[in-house]
């Protein structure tokens, strides 16, 4: 037996010896190895969690979400994520889920939206639990599994976020001078270890990282999403705390999602 | 015959310009509309920071990639703002270079660790650069800097570009990826002169 065992072994370590030397330094093969169970991603406990939130009936008004319209009609729930962002008749702007998801639960379910908003996201420094926003974000757009990336381009508005959505992303602003193109505007960058996706154009990148997005990161222990992640990297670039849902945040993730279009979300997703 | 048909032409292009021009503005007004609602207000807020010099509007508004004549005006309006240390020592002390250059802390505000008033700052350089071989965990995005002085000597001039490099790297490079570092006020002119010291010092890792 241990004969056998040997030189399995080595040939796998041989083998993973060349998976690191074959490309620039980074943790990809490490991470594919950790996260490819796709049914131990922690995300799916908080997903059912959203779903309970989602159709229980809460707020001043005692109804449940299910009253909301996230694109494709009432009570819809399937396939909305992929065709998000896009322009709503009632609101005359251009939402993304989260913001839409504060449009239902305040106009539909009677919340307070400045209560809303207090916490937006789980701190990851006090090991807390996902916050209910992120619990039903992380439901409804995980009911877009498998689906492609196919945010509507049909309407002006929808047309005209994604380009000033493109001109905040060459935005250089902060004592650091940076815009997302600092870091996400060429091919193969790294931080660190940390590769980088080029989102000036439009394919792969793009749609890797918005396909697999909401996603667990296991150095939170906790499910992200869009809004998240803008939020932090606008941190990384030492600007102020984001608005949650603003047509700021908004216009950053159409650009994104149009960049990704034609990608297929894998949801939820699960990174480092 | 031949003349009308291009002549409408050219108003047509002409015209056609004029309303990407106007798009641009209009674009740019939501831009600058977006902004002002996007982020939180308050004081640990510091939304100060959302306005924009005019280098860095030339560089967004091109892209990074700016004409030949606004380069020359980037570079030297830049260069003007350099200020040197005292006794225009732009050569410190390479030790305290290698701390100020792997240290990544400084400048967050916000909601999140704002920065802690005794707590020094630093470069956060292998953010982006390589420097001291033994550091693997180095990105890309700017260029390699180990064997310095290999490459480019350690003369007075290459300590007095370094210095103004870091200190201000659009006096050299206009719409460069690297931020300000001197003129943004987050590194003070000593510890940027420690940094040239861990580059150009022949004793530091980086020259090994």
């Amino acid at each position: 037996m241990k004969k056998l065992l040997l030189p399995g072994l080595l040939m796998s370590s041989l083998a993973l010896t060349a998976v690191y030397a074959a490309e620039e330094p980074n943790a990809d093969a490490y991470r594919e190895m950790t996260y490819g169970d796709r049914d131990a991603n922690p995300a799916l406990l908080v997903v059912d969690r959203g779903e309970e939130l989602f159709k229980e009936k809460r707020g001043p008004k005692n109804v449940s979400m299910e009253e909301c319209d996230f694109g494709l009609g009432k009570g819809v729930v399937k396939g909305v994520y992929a065709e998000l962002p896009r322009y709503f008749q009632d609101t005359d702007r251009v939402q993304d889920l989260e913001s839409r998801m504060i449009t239902c639960m305040t106009t539909i379910q009677g919340f307070d939206e400045a209560e809303l908003k207090k916490k937006t996201y789980a701190n990851e420094k006090s090991n807390e639990d996902n916050t209910d926003l992120e619990a039903i974000a992380v439901y409804i757009a995980s009911q877009s599994d498998g689906m492609k990336i196919n945010p509507p381009t049909a309407h002006p508005k929808e047309q005209e976020i994604i380009k000033v959505g493109e001109a905040l992303f060459y935005h250089r602003t902060g004592p650091l001078d940076f815009s997302c193109a600092s870091c996400h505007g060429a091919d193969k960058k790294r931080i660190r270890l940390q590769n980088l996706g080029n989102f000036s154009k439009a394919g792969h990148d793009a749609q890797k990282a918005i396909g697999g997005w909401p996603t667990y990161r296991v150095s939170h222990a906790a499910v992200r999403t869009m809004q998240h992640r803008i939020w932090d990297c606008e941190g990384q670039m030492r600007l102020p705390d984001t608005e949650y849902g603003a047509p700021l945040s908004v216009a950053l993730i159409a650009y994104l999602t149009a960049q990704a279009k034609d990608g297929a979300y894998v949801l939820p997703g699960m990174s480092r | 015959m031949k003349k009308p048909i291009l002549a409408s032409l050219a108003l047509i292009i002409l015209a056609g310009g004029a309303w990407a021009a106007d798009d641009d503005k209009a674009i740019q007004a939501l831009v600058d509309q977006y902004i002002s609602t996007g982020y939180q207000q308050g004081e640990k807020q510091h939304s100060e920071r959302l306005k924009q010099d005019e280098t860095l509007k030339t560089c967004s508004e091109t892209r990074n990639k700016p004409s030949d004549d606004q380069a020359k005006t980037i570079m030297e309006r830049e260069k003007a703002t350099i200020k040197y240390p005292e006794g225009n020592k732009m050569l410190g002390n390479w030790e305290k270079g290698k701390e100020v250059f792997n240290t990544g802390f400084g400048m967050r505000v916000g909601v999140i660790a704002p920065d802690k008033a005794d707590k020094p700052r630093g470069g956060n350089c292998y953010a982006c650069h390589t420097a001291d071989p033994k550091e693997v965990a180095a990105g890309n995005i700017g260029n390699s800097l180990t064997g310095y002085i290999k490459v480019r000597g350690n003369s007075e001039e290459v300590v007095k570009y370094t210095y103004e490099k870091i200190f201000n790297s659009q006096s050299y490079v206009a719409c460069s990826n690297m931020p300000r570092f001197g003129h943004n006020g987050v590194l003070s002119p000593e510890q940027i002169a420690d940094l040239v010291a861990f580059l150009v010092d022949p004793a530091s890792p980086v020259n090994k």
